[in-house]
């Protein structure tokens, strides 16, 4: 059971009920306000909804940071097709951990924020997308669907009104690339997972062509508390333009990893220092991935910052899906980037050619280099063809792949002549010194 | 192909979760669940689900290609994958990954000669705050040294030996 021990810095909102005995459980959850945000919403419009969530500035927790009030007011709910709720619970960014924990520890968070969405949107079917890797969060999901369906809060004529809600788990196989919305929808439908082009969006056309309501776990989970204290309250917690609280999951070179609930404009060296017990081993902090491995790296001195949407846009970095990991002084850029490398070639879908051909390229020339047989001009290539990738492709991975070599290679630009000039390098041993266990 | 009790109601419960005329969703689960029993996505198992879900083999086929989980042939009995991914990198993955290589004595998506144990390097599997990570078939182990991980390759050894 991965679960760290809060720290007294975090603002739980939608982490609240983690520690609580049996946490998962539907008697936990009804009596620790659950399903109160449903029956409230119930006696709203949609209309009166989707205002609540543009009020809470509450933005996509898994990744692009979206406003979502918006996102929802886009699906036609007038059309005469059939309206679905889509979960994207396929967390696979490096760096990312806190899907997990919500599914894990309160399940029926997750549902009553989708049967917020079936009932703005009239949605009677909704869907969780879960990773394969995660077995054991399916097998949990689909008891609190079964105790949902058990209590009445999932089913026909819910709540003495004409709203009508099913749920189902789907269970992925395997592919980083179907945690990109269009691409998850292809894979849910039996297909491979290849990114449609877009527009259409989802909200439109999305599950077999008809108009979807596609969020992540963190933000559908978000939306029964915001409901229950009202969208200003929720905003008030976060900074202008990104109201609320994020899980960050921090990793890395610290001494307490692991995943806190913060407020949005929370100071990064103090999630560093503070929340996340500072450096392991005393060592001294080199860089930063801000919000998963897609993320531009920050350097020590550009850390200096607070997590939120536009802080760490302007410092031309993303929040992403809060997937926060932290490199000390030792740590090699150069086969850190190769890592990260491998990682979006083995995941290209190979659809689109600046992708599939760029990542190749570029895992080749990292590869050369890590073992010694880089040439100056490798480093130049490196970079030429990481921005030649740079939105030339269907889905973002094209850019998640070429982004973080591109701050590699610019803020750490030494290291790799460094390779040049010495010669491969041994991998560091790590010390496995863990404060923790 | 016949299939097993369990396995029939899983199928049935999984073409269950989809509109009527939309039974190709249910392809991608079907075949996962029928891997985890079977040990391998068979030819017998791709011209099942493709009867059931309505579409060709060979459409199976093509999209079972894609998925990284998927495997035409059988893992071994414990299959290891060891996250070597940036926050594993970090806190000694690939140290994990040598040792468990030179311990066995197999390499990336090889299995032991009598199909106890195969390994697999794989990429994150979201475990990152609690690296460096591994799974065992779907149990994760959070914070593995590499004393744990021999312990843990042993216990599969001693308990499951032939």
């Amino acid at each position: 059971m991965p679960y760290n021990e809060p720290h007294p810095l975090e603002v739980k909102i939608i982490s609240r009920r983690f520690g609580l005995p049996n946490s998962a459980s539907i008697s936990t959850y009804l009596a620790n306000e659950g399903y109160d945000a449903i029956r409230k919403a119930v006696t709203m419009t949609p209309d009166a909804i989707i205002e609540e969530l543009k009020v809470s500035n509450l933005r996509g927790r898994g990744g692009a940071g979206f406003p979502t009030g918006l996102k929802w007011s886009f699906v036609p709910r007038t059309s005469p097709k059939a309206k679905y709720i889509m979960v994207n619970a396929d967390e696979s960014e490096p760096g990312t951990c806190k899907d997990r924990l919500l599914m894990e520890f309160d399940p029926h968070q997750l549902l009553e924020g989708m049967m917020i969405g079936g009932y703005t949107m009239g949605a009677k079917y909704g869907w969780i997308y879960i990773r394969g890797e995660y077995r054991y969060l399916i097998d949990i999901m689909d008891r609190a669907i079964a105790e949902a369906y058990e209590k009445g809060f999932l089913g026909d004529n819910l709540h003495g009104t004409e709203f009508s809600f099913h749920v189902r788990t789907h269970s992925g196989a395997g592919a980083y690339e179907c945690g990109e919305e269009s691409a998850l929808l292809e894979s849910f439908e039996g297909k491979r997972g290849i990114p449609r082009i877009r527009p259409p969006f989802p909200a439109v056309s999305g599950a077999y062509q008809c108009p979807t309501l596609l969020n992540n776990v963190e933000t559908f989970c978000t939306v029964p508390p915001i409901l229950l204290m009202g969208g200003a309250q929720y905003a008030g917690l976060g900074v202008a333009k990104a109201g609320g609280t994020k899980l960050l999951c921090i990793s890395g070179h610290v001494n307490r990893p692991g995943v806190y609930e913060l407020p949005l404009g929370f100071p990064m060296m103090r999630a560093i220092e503070e929340v996340a017990g500072g450096m392991r081993n005393g060592k001294k902090l080199k860089a930063v991935i801000p919000g998963g491995s897609s993320c531009p790296m920050l350097k020590a001195d550009e850390c200096d910052i607070t997590m939120d949407y536009d802080a760490l846009a302007k410092a031309k970095s993303m929040l992403g899906s809060g997937g926060m990991i932290v490199l000390d002084e030792d740590t090699d850029m150069v086969r850190v980037a190769l890592r990260i490398m491998r990682f979006y070639q083995h995941e290209s879908c190979g659809w689109c050619i600046p992708c599939r051909e760029g990542t190749t390229w570029l895992k080749k020339l990292l590869t050369r280099f890590v073992e010694g047989a880089g040439t100056n001009n490798d480093i130049i290539m490196i970079g030429d063809l990481a921005k030649n990738m740079l939105g030339r492709t269907f889905c973002p991975l094209g850019d998640a792949a070429a982004m973080p070599i591109i701050s590699i290679i610019e803020k750490f630009r030494n290291e790799f002549e460094d390779y040049l000039t010495h010669g491969p390098k041994p991998r560091i041993k790590y010390q496995n010194q863990l404060a923790l266990v | 192909m016949t299939l097993s009790p369990t396995l029939e109601t899983k199928f049935q419960s999984l073409l269950s979760n989809y509109p009527a005329d939309k039974m190709r969703s249910a392809m991608i689960p079907m075949l996962i669940y029928g891997q985890d029993e079977l040990g391998s996505v068979t030819p017998e198992l791709i011209a099942e689900v493709a009867t059931r879900v309505g579409v060709q083999p060979l459409q199976v086929s093509e999209v079972m290609s894609y998925y990284s989980m998927l495997h035409a042939k059988p893992l071994g009995k414990f299959h290891v994958q060891i996250c070597t991914n940036v926050s594993c990198q970090l806190t000694g993955g690939e140290d994990l990954w040598d040792q468990a290589c030179h311990k066995l004595g197999i390499g990336h998506k090889e299995a032991t000669m009598d199909h106890l144990i195969s390994l697999e390097e794989v990429e994150c599997i979201g475990a990152c705050s609690w690296a460096p990570a591994i799974q065992i078939n779907y149990d994760f182990h959070h914070h593995v040294t590499p004393e744990k991980l021999d312990q843990l390759i042993d216990s599969l050894r001693s308990t499951h030996a032939v």
